[in-house]
């Protein structure tokens, strides 16, 4: 992918991130994650049902990368089951972490591949879907 | 001015974040290479030579900082790791014991991290009552908030004298001598002030003072507590130990120094004494004066300047003195900071540890520029320059 295509696709999900704003809904379990270092800070909500991830939706403040990175991580594991969704955070971490992954998989998510180039944004890039996989957790 | 006193400066960068820590002038710097190098032994100790070389280096620089805050005597000075710890030493050493359940400390929501938790850690304690003095629509104090404030359980008024994100010089004179009608005592949060403007003790009539070094040329970990002799003479140690000591034979019979030796125990932070004291003479050598005339100039021209950029909330322009805090519109505050160190320039962002300032001002993170003496109309242009751009958020995702 091309680095003026992840800009736009990082900018839009940033500009209207997905599935932001909270629900009311009593069947969401709920998480917060923030950054003890910068100023990043999500509050989370998961519905999980059969095993099937039906939804997720954020709110809370943060800079561009951790933003765009919850609002793509959302669109990519809503519908997913528990396992599938495990896998995918996996893989992207280590993409994060330059280990060997699956490309194909994480499909979108792959506009962070270069991000371990700055080291201080590793933790923008991945702040938001370890909020989602600590729900995941407690939710199994 | 003066910027070839600092060797950081020849690499280029625009550094706007005097608010945190400020930059180092070679004599500060030589000052404490030059204590390692050639007379690096303990203080207040010695038989020889190079000892009591320490030890009146240590002892001047006491007298330096009595001059430079115009203290009546040099024992009213103790020296402590920085504002943090010298607000937390007047919190558990001197209030933790006059204070009872109940009573009231006003501060404000502009204050810093370190002159909010120590108060409410003593609440959580004792049981005192932490409330705050209600900011004018500009974020500032009042005199007349600080009236409306006051009822007959408050004991203690602590406050900034500059506060660290808007920048308002408090109007210290007149709240302080009102509270003395009331009977109540005033905390002064100085590390904002101190070696940015004329800081006179006696003047203002402050009671308990806090100050860092390293805002004002210092190096880090070391800074001051100022009390008047008798408040000071009241604050039980937290630390106990040598080099605060006479002599002692058993849990009943021990005989402590006077002050303000009986506050410092252990070795001391000698080298950053040291160059704390240098950093006084550098600051006089300049004057306080025009140092205080030279930054809020610059401001007002960083606030004509920022003007230019049509898309930019600046939220203190109207407030004098060093510190100007803004955003751009649609960009997080700390994605502006990391596009500008893009250009070398080093801004801060964030809540500036003062998380209680968002109920006032209704946004949580900012932008903050601020300034000293050494920084110039040029190093602004860089920033309006860098700062007129449609990309910025695009360019600081850095991909
Ligand atoms: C207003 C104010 N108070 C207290 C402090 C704490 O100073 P130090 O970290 O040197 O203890 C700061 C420093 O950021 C400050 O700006």
């Amino acid at each position: 992918m091309d680095n003026n295509l992840k800009r736009t696709i990082i900018l839009e999900n940033y500009e209207k991130p997905f599935h932001k704003g909270l629900t009311n809904d009593e069947s969401y379990i709920k998480g917060n994650k923030n950054s003890q270092t910068c100023i990043d800070n999500f509050d989370i909500q998961l519905k999980v049902n059969n095993n099937i991830i039906e939804d997720i939706r954020f709110d809370g403040e943060a800079c561009a990368i951790a933003t765009s990175s919850m609002s793509i991580s959302i669109s990519k594991l809503i519908g997913k089951t528990i396992e599938e969704a495990l896998n995918i955070i996996e893989n992207y971490e280590k993409m994060i972490n330059e280990e060997e992954y699956d490309k194909d998989l994480l499909e979108e998510l792959i506009v962070y591949e270069d991000i371990y180039k700055q080291p201080s944004r590793k933790k923008c890039a991945t702040l938001g879907i370890e909020g989602i996989k600590d729900l995941i957790k407690n939710a199994k | 001015m003066n910027r070839e006193d600092f060797p950081i400066l020849e690499s280029g960068i625009v550094y706007f974040d005097n608010g945190a820590t400020t930059l180092k002038p070679k004599c500060v710097i030589d000052s404490m290479v030059d204590y390692y190098t050639n007379y690096p032994s303990n203080a207040h100790r010695g038989d020889y030579k190079i000892s009591l070389k320490a030890s009146s280096e240590y002892e001047l620089a006491r007298e330096k900082l009595k001059d430079f805050i115009n203290a009546e005597t040099k024992e009213e000075i103790v020296f402590t790791s920085g504002s943090t710890e010298s607000l937390n030493m007047i919190v558990n050493g001197y209030f933790k014991y006059f204070l009872k359940e109940n009573d009231e400390v006003l501060i404000t929501k502009a204050e810093h991290a370190s002159n909010i938790l120590p108060w409410y850690e003593l609440e959580n304690e004792i049981g005192i009552k932490v409330n705050y003095i209600p900011l004018t629509k500009d974020h500032t104090i009042s005199l007349e908030n600080v009236k409306n404030s006051i009822t007959d359980k408050t004991k203690v008024i602590s406050i900034a004298h500059i506060s660290n994100v808007i920048g308002d010089v408090r109007p210290l004179k007149e709240i302080i001598s009102y509270a003395h009608e009331k009977g109540i005592l005033v905390v002064v949060d100085a590390a904002q002030s101190v070696g940015h403007i004329n800081v006179d003790v006696k003047d203002l009539d402050i009671d308990f003072m806090a100050m860092s070094a390293h805002k004002m040329c210092g190096p880090t970990g070391i800074g001051a507590l100022y009390a008047k002799y008798d408040l000071l003479d009241k604050i039980k140690p937290y630390k106990y130990g040598g080099g605060m000591n006479v002599a002692f034979t058993d849990p009943k019979n021990i005989q402590y120094m006077d002050l303000p030796t009986k506050l410092e125990a252990g070795t001391q932070n000698i080298a950053g004494v040291i160059g704390f004291g240098k950093a006084i003479d550098y600051i006089n050598e300049i004057g306080i004066d025009n140092i205080e005339e030279y930054t809020d100039n610059l401001k007002k021209y960083l606030v004509d300047r920022l003007k230019e950029i049509n898309n930019i909330n600046i939220y203190n322009e109207n407030i004098e003195g060093s510190t100007l805090t803004f955003n751009i519109d649609k960009v997080f505050a700390q994605d502006t900071a990391i596009y500008l160190d893009k250009y070398n320039i080093c801004v801060r962002s964030g809540e500036h540890c003062a998380k209680k300032l968002d109920d006032e001002l209704g946004i949580k993170n900012t932008v903050r520029v601020s300034l000293y003496f050494y920084n110039n109309k040029e190093d602004i242009d860089k920033l309006v320059d860098a700062l007129k751009n449609d990309k910025i958020l695009e360019e600081s995702i850095g991909i």
